[in-house]
């Protein structure tokens, strides 16, 4: 990246909160939400922060310009065919960012009946209106996990680590993994049967059921 | 000595947090601190987590994210990133860990980029540092000791520690209350009340102040009461292996 290989990429300076907080105004609909972190951080002074006073106690503060990606790729527990996601675990921005969006794809573990999506409406983070693509993709976050689906491929990480080092074994590693792969499945069956059944959870863990009755 | 210099890190970490505080945890050494408090000395704390997760208690499997299974099941609550930014933000969070590619005098903070033989170098950027660093009841810094992770001024602030001194953090309103402590592979630094700058209050066994001021670049602050690092007790120890048993964070 800092070499501009294969071309320069603009970068914007965020921390954790402020994306989030990008994200969430977006989101909102608002081109900004004001924060207190950050304040005394050298990337604050990029152009989509502003110093702002309070308009009630004149207080500093850091306002954080929106930001609404043309596309988020969000991958879940489950889901069914029109977009109205289940997920659990943590959240991260999953959330914001599904709402920030103009577009989103949404890849999941188990295309599920519709009906599956309203016994647990407490669990439909992501509505179904806001997405526009929805992909069935078993082992959609390898090399990361997905709760109750997929533990983390420690190993794929290390190997990533060590051949990305050189601009040689990156392109090696997607070549392997990205381009001769073709398509997930090619991908799910270059990474092997075996990797794949030790990937999946040990046991099954049910949370309790609520009762939704009326 | 009978223990490694990283588990004698991960029990000055511990021994940081007190009963009852929330506290951002971390990876790795913060992480396994905050295992060793909870099992003895702080049962009441609670851990969060920047990608939404709060725990009363530790996982026992080693993880190597915070995002791994094992850090997510039986966790007390999973929200999303901005429900525990909020509570930092909002003054609830007693304590945070940060780490850093450098540090200066001020505590200050720097993830962004170094130069090496003349070349920039790109470091990970903030993560959650700089939230934690403006936010966080008190701080605590990590880091390994090297003359050229020391030098008198950062090149870039990714999370502020006290700026250039005293009043510049409350001239920013940053409203946490800055580094409390470095803990580093040399030894543990305090921050002087009135000047705010790194003072060493304890060396670790082996380990010589002319050392230290050899891999500080700028003349070190000793303090009156200056003594050895404490050495970790038995219980200590024990705690710290039951949570990483094959040493994969403790082994020098």
């Amino acid at each position: 990246m800092e070499e501009g290989i294969p071309r320069p990429l603009e970068v914007e300076e965020h921390s954790n909160f402020t994306i989030a907080l990008a994200l969430q105004a977006a989101g909102m609909g608002l081109p900004y939400l004001p924060t207190r972190t950050a304040l005394g951080s050298d990337f604050s002074c990029g152009p989509h922060f502003s110093s702002i006073a309070c308009p009630f106690t004149g207080e500093k503060l850091l306002a954080v310009r929106a930001v609404a990606p043309d596309v988020a790729i969000l991958h879940v527990q489950r889901a069914d065919s029109e977009g109205n996601a289940h997920l659990w675990g943590n959240l991260g921005v999953t959330r914001e960012a599904a709402y920030a969006a103009k577009r989103v794809i949404l890849t999941c573990e188990e295309l599920v009946d519709h009906e599956m999506i309203l016994g647990d409406p407490n669990r439909t983070l992501v509505p179904g209106f806001l997405v526009s693509h929805v992909v069935h993709a078993r082992f959609g976050s390898h090399p990361s996990p997905t709760q109750g689906y997929a533990r983390r491929d420690d190993e794929f990480y290390f190997d990533y680590h060590r051949q990305s080092r050189s601009l040689e074994g990156f392109q090696e590693w997607l070549r392997k993994w990205v381009f001769e792969a073709g398509d997930h499945e090619g991908y799910l069956e270059l990474l092997g049967k075996e990797r794949r059944e030790k990937l999946k959870p040990g046991d099954e863990l049910f949370s309790p059921a609520v009762n939704f009755s009326v | 000595m009978d223990y490694t210099l990283k588990e004698l890190m991960v029990v000055a970490a511990a021994r940081e947090i007190r009963d009852g505080e929330i506290v951002f945890v971390g990876m790795r050494l913060p992480l396994l601190g905050f295992a060793v408090a909870k099992e003895l000395h702080a049962p009441r704390a609670v851990g969060l987590f920047e990608n939404g997760v709060v725990r009363d208690w530790p996982a026992l499997a080693p993880i190597f994210t915070m995002s791994d299974p094992p850090n997510i099941c039986r966790s007390l609550s999973c929200g999303g990133l901005i429900d525990v930014m909020s509570l930092l933000q909002s003054g609830r969070v007693d304590l945070g860990f940060i780490g850093g590619g450098e540090i200066d005098r001020f505590g200050n903070l720097n993830t962004h980029w170094v130069e090496e033989n003349g070349r920039r170098v790109r470091l990970p950027g903030s993560g959650g540092a700089a939230d934690i660093a403006s936010l966080a009841g008190r701080c605590i810094v990590i880091m390994n000791h090297e003359r050229r992770r020391f030098p008198p001024k950062v090149r870039f602030i990714t999370s502020p520690g006290y700026g250039e001194g005293r009043g510049w953090r409350e001239g920013k309103n940053l409203k946490g209350g800055g580094p409390a402590r470095a803990i580093t592979s040399l030894g543990i630094f305090s921050f002087d009340s009135e000047s705010r700058e790194m003072i060493l209050s304890s060396f670790h066994p082996g380990v010589s102040i002319e050392e230290i001021q050899r891999e500080t670049g700028w003349p070190l602050k000793v303090s009156d009461e200056v003594r050895e690092t404490r050495s970790p007790s038995v219980e200590e120890l024990a705690a710290v292996r039951k949570y990483d048993p094959k040493g994969v964070w403790t082994n020098n």
